[in-house]
């Protein structure tokens, strides 16, 4: 088993801020581990310009925003990063079970810091009744398809849910031809940001129906249409205001729920109802020396938040580990 | 011939609501802006809506399928489609720095396509 200083879990912005801070403060062996082939996290796939507004204070596309600090850890001697490096694993002690290519092997570490980002909510967590064919993805995961993967997920889209990821997709989407036919947001008003309502929707004419929902999802292989209608103050239909629309895909963007499957096993106390760590202040859990940030703490609305965040993370972790024991 | 325009701020996540005056065509007065960035904004949204424009381009051979793009500097709107047609018919097989320029000046609109992201070979 191998013995570190300080392991950080995820190689997003905020597992990078932490690594980053933590080295700033004095810990000698940082170690970050990232089950991709790549450091960037989840800025990877969101191509579109905005971020980093306060921290660089200009505006950056994800890639660009991550790519500032990929280079920072290329520039830190005394980070290791280890890619394609998937954590299983998580006991009691600080112990991780780690899976790569060919190898599975087990870290104690003294402190931990917790970057695992967040999911999105599903279809099956909103009930959205109908049948089961193909063409129903989250929004993200949609996102991934089309500028990861190089993927069209369809040619006639609807939104279920005025999520930023759902906008910005409904944008990518047309400007790569496809129709999308509306968003439908079950809420009165937008959830995403106003800027991407007009910058996403009203820029191509894409109408946003409020106080909506898709009622039925139709399609036996193949999504082939969506029943929408107006919903009262209690989310039950209005009679007379159902209508269909045709589409060969259905996006879901219903919001985020931070991931933290991992510090569970170990024993550390998840809020039920947020998925959120419980905590007494900003990164702390029930383990001393455990540090959660970033989405897998609380789903930001900004990267440049998870930043600053982040880098306490990684002061605090340096900070626990120089009052237990220092740095060996 | 005074018009009243009432517009949402692009600039930021704040989306401030901006009250326009217009004359015969330009803004004249700009309110409700919290920076400079948002008075810009309000100008040219009266005058000739500009957005900077991101997308992939097709990768060979390097470390990853899709290289992100977006162009230098905030083009017309009304051109998004053409420049995305533009961008579209582009393939990328060798490797690129962000910021590196892959199409000059695309459509004579004033702005570069650069890439966003650092790519290797494979």
């Amino acid at each position: 088993m191998q013995e570190r200083e300080l392991v950080v879990v995820g190689g997003g912005p905020a597992g990078m801020a932490a690594a980053l801070a933590a080295r700033e403060h004095g810990v000698q062996d940082v170690l970050l581990l990232e089950r991709d082939r790549h450091l960037g996290g989840i800025l990877n796939q969101c191509v579109h310009a905005g971020f980093g507004l306060v921290h660089f204070k200009e505006a950056l596309t994800g890639p660009e925003y991550a790519g500032r600090f990929i280079r920072s850890m290329r520039g830190t001697p005394g980070i290791e990063v280890k890619t394609g490096c998937f954590v299983a694993e998580l006991k009691p002690g600080k112990v991780l079970t780690c899976l790569s290519t060919g190898e599975v092997s087990t870290i104690r570490t003294r402190a931990l810091v917790m970057a695992t980002g967040c999911r999105e909510r599903t279809r099956e967590m909103i009930q959205i009744p109908g049948t089961r064919p193909a063409g129903v993805f989250s929004a993200g995961l949609a996102q991934k398809m089309m500028n990861i993967e190089g993927l069209l997920p369809g040619r006639e889209v609807v939104v279920i849910g005025s999520g930023d990821i759902g906008l910005i997709m409904a944008r990518r989407l047309s400007l790569e031809g496809v129709e999308v036919k509306a968003v439908v947001e079950i809420q009165p008003h937008a959830v995403g940001l106003k800027r991407n309502v007009v910058q996403c929707l009203e820029d191509f004419g894409i109408p946003l129906h409020l106080s909506h929902r898709v009622l039925w999802i139709h399609g036996k292989d193949r999504v082939e249409a969506v029943d929408i209608a107006q919903v009262d103050d209690s989310g039950n239909e209005i009679a007379g205001t159902r209508f269909s629309l045709r589409c060969d895909t259905v996006l879901v963007s219903v919001g985020l729920i931070p991931e933290n499957e991992l510090i569970e096993m170990a024993g550390v106390e998840v809020d039920r109802h947020t998925n959120e760590p419980v905590s007494s202040d900003l990164n702390y859990t029930s383990v001393p020396g455990l540090f959660v940030c970033g989405n897998a703490y609380r789903v930001y609305d900004i990267v440049d938040s998870v930043t600053r965040d982040s880098f306490l993370a990684g002061q605090q972790a340096a900070e626990y580990l120089a009052e237990n024991g220092g740095v060996r | 011939m005074s018009d009243t325009v009432r517009l949402t701020c692009i600039e930021c996540p704040t989306g401030c609501a901006l009250t326009v005056l217009v004359e015969e065509g330009k803004a004249v007065s700009v309110e409700g802006y919290g920076c400079r960035r948002g008075r810009d904004y309000a100008i040219a949204e009266v005058d000739c809506p500009v957005r900077i424009l991101t997308s992939t381009v097709a990768a060979q051979g390097l470390s990853v399928r899709m290289v992100p793009v977006r162009s230098s500097q905030p083009i017309p709107r009304g051109c998004l489609m053409d420049a995305m047609n533009a961008i579209r018919a582009l393939t990328i097989d060798r490797p690129v720095r962000a910021g590196d320029v892959l199409v000059e000046d695309i459509l004579g609109l004033g702005a570069d396509i650069v890439a966003t992201r650092d790519v290797e070979r494979d």
